[in-house]
């Protein structure tokens, strides 16, 4: 079983139909790796003997030629999505012991397909944070190393989510993305994360922290796997109102369509001062690459680009302080008992939430209090249209649109970040993404000098995920990036 | 923008969270460097621009008025910290 770790999802799926491997066997060499990468901190959550009921059920289902699209491939879970009789907290003191009675739409799709639960992977709390230091279980490390060995964080939110696919820990997994929470992450890890367009996926289950902005998505070794996990992720659900009603295409001719004869755009507001030297060599050679394919690349203007950040960070608080006014002591999680119903909620929300939910909760109930809700929440709700008019606009003119993912490779753990904006500054590229509903794509394309991984972000319009197919693997192809980490599962190394 | 000691804590008890005087000061200086930084925002002509709640701004969709769950009670009050029969427990509020 040397080579189990290594599979990608489409080569293990192409093992399993040929009886060459079984998922008993591919799900224990993953729960071994999972026990070999503990320190990593990936797992808050292992659901090792569900996992292997789960990989009997898929061997016996494929034995009755019933297997589903994803029968047998072991997958994590962020802590966030709602698991039916497996705890989960969203990385939280204030829902420690939570146990759902219910499965969300998006994990329930997942096992319906056949996919294995290995248990619930660790994130930012409440998935507010870049860097996932903020979880109550602390943060997931990154199994990249610098060259210097100090560790480094896998990002964030969806920290956990990037880190174990990238371990060897987990064959795919799924995160959300309300700011970049999907797309930092993976490009710190070195894999491949998409954030789908708004409404591709449901909400219902997933803890909610800003509802016009969250959108679950995979975490996968490459494209391909992307494609796959995506299109059982994705579809109308009646329980989400802001589902959208489209069916889901089928996504492998646009795999291996590249990119002859499209338009795709470089934005001159991301070409930032405060960036990395070899962020903008990459972002060339990602340019450069793409021309080879036989794109045309054109310059694009997203004027308001500037402005996203500032934007989120009062529309994102605004919406996660009326999301987390749930959290009351009452109907789950903690409680600090006290004599009157008002001191019980405080106490219990002033000791249940971490500094820095606190912090966007207050900014957020700020903003959205008598005498400065039109300065802040409406001057935010109007910038967002202008950003997305900004998109509108390019999005007339090309398919696509190439970034960088991140202004820097992963940072270390343990300087801790005094000031929040500098933190905030991570999630600059793909902020405007959330705010405009747009599907983003993160693709790892290269290293820096410190050997650690960089990725490349594609964007398209509204439920074109099949161009960011087309041109992240027409990248993937040029780059030929090796997922090789020095803290993975043995043979990942 | 300054967010005095008061303001935190009037905002605190909106949001329903207990903050010291300690804490309501740290707070102060927090949440005055982010609205400062936010307030980047003022220079964007927004005159005449709609605001946007959602990119999803087609009508919600409608449904038949009928029941589609229900008699889940335990389920419902199975996290509760604190119940009884089946009620949620909370701290008096009617003297």
């Amino acid at each position: 079983m040397s080579d189990l770790l290594k599979m990608t999802a489409a080569q293990a799926l192409s093992s399993l139909s040929k009886k060459q491997i079984s998922s008993v066997e591919l799900t224990t060499a993953y729960i071994e790796a999972m026990e070999a990468t503990h320190e990593l901190n990936n797992y808050v959550t292992s659901t090792t003997e569900l996992a292997k009921q789960m990989a009997l059920d898929a061997d016996k289902a494929r034995a009755d030629g019933n297997a589903g699209r994803l029968a047998g491939l072991p997958i994590g879970v962020k802590d966030l999505f709602c698991t039916k009789n497996v705890m989960t907290t969203a990385c939280s003191s204030i829902l420690n012991g939570f146990v759902p009675t219910y499965e969300s739409t998006v994990t329930s799709r997942l096992w319906e397909s056949g996919g294995v639960m290995l248990g619930k992977l660790n994130c930012d709390e409440f998935a507010m944070g870049s860097s996932n230091e903020t979880s109550v279980f602390g943060p997931a490390i990154n199994p990249w190393s610098a060259r210097d060995g100090e560790a480094l964080s896998a990002g964030g939110s969806s920290g956990g989510s990037a880190s174990a696919v990238a371990a060897g820990a987990a064959l795919m997994s799924v995160g959300s993305d309300t700011g970049g929470s999907i797309r930092q992450p993976a490009a710190f890890c070195g894999v491949v994360g998409l954030k789908p367009t708004y409404g591709r996926c449901s909400r219902w289950g997933v803890v909610a922290f800003a509802s016009s902005l969250d959108q679950a998505g995979p975490f996968t070794r490459d494209v391909e796997d992307s494609a796959l996990i995506f299109s059982v992720m994705a579809g109308h659900d009646a329980k989400d109102s802001t589902s959208a009603s489209m069916s889901v295409p089928d996504f492998s001719e646009a795999i291996n369509s590249g990119v002859e004869g499209m338009r795709i755009g470089i934005p001159g507001e991301y070409q930032m001062d405060e960036m990395d030297n070899e962020i903008s060599d990459l972002w060339r050679q990602g340019r450069k690459w793409l021309e080879q394919a036989g794109a045309t690349m054109v310059d694009i203007s997203l004027p308001h680009t500037k402005y996203a950040l500032a934007c989120y960070y009062i529309i994102a608080p605004a919406e996660a302080s009326s999301n987390l006014a749930r959290y009351d002591g009452v109907r789950y999680g903690n409680r600090i008992e006290a004599e009157t119903l008002d001191l019980m909620y405080e106490a219990t929300r002033a000791s249940g939430f971490g500094e820095e939910v606190q912090r966007r909760i207050l900014i957020g109930t700020y903003a959205l209090s008598a005498g400065y809700y039109d300065a802040y929440y409406l001057k935010a709700q109007q910038v967002r249209r202008l950003i997305k008019q900004d998109f509108d606009t390019a999005f007339s003119d090309v398919d696509a649109i190439l970034t960088p993912t991140t202004p820097s490779a992963a940072f270390s753990l343990g300087k801790p970040v005094t000031d929040p904006i500098t933190m905030y500054l991570n999630d600059v590229f793909t902020v405007p993404a959330n705010l405009a509903g747009l599907p983003g794509i993160s693709v790892p394309a290269g290293l820096s000098k410190q050997g650690l991984p960089l990725g490349l972000q594609v964007l398209a319009a509204p439920f074109r995920e099949d161009r960011l197919f087309s041109v992240a693997r027409t990248i993937e192809l040029q780059a030929q990036f090796s997922l090789a980490p020095a803290r993975a599962a043995g043979e990942l190394q | 923008m300054t967010v005095d000691k008061n303001a935190v804590k009037k905002i605190a008890r909106l949001a329903r969270i207990q903050v010291s005087d300690e804490k309501a000061e740290l707070l102060s200086a927090d949440l005055g460097n982010i609205l400062n930084w936010i307030e980047q925002l003022e220079e964007v002509d927004t005159t005449g621009v709609e605001p946007l709640a959602s990119v999803n701004e087609h009508a919600l969709p409608w449904r038949e008025d009928i029941v589609t769950d229900g008699s889940i009670t335990e389920q419902v009050l199975k996290n509760s910290p604190e119940v009884a029969g089946d009620f949620f427990v909370v701290p008096k509020v009617v003297e």
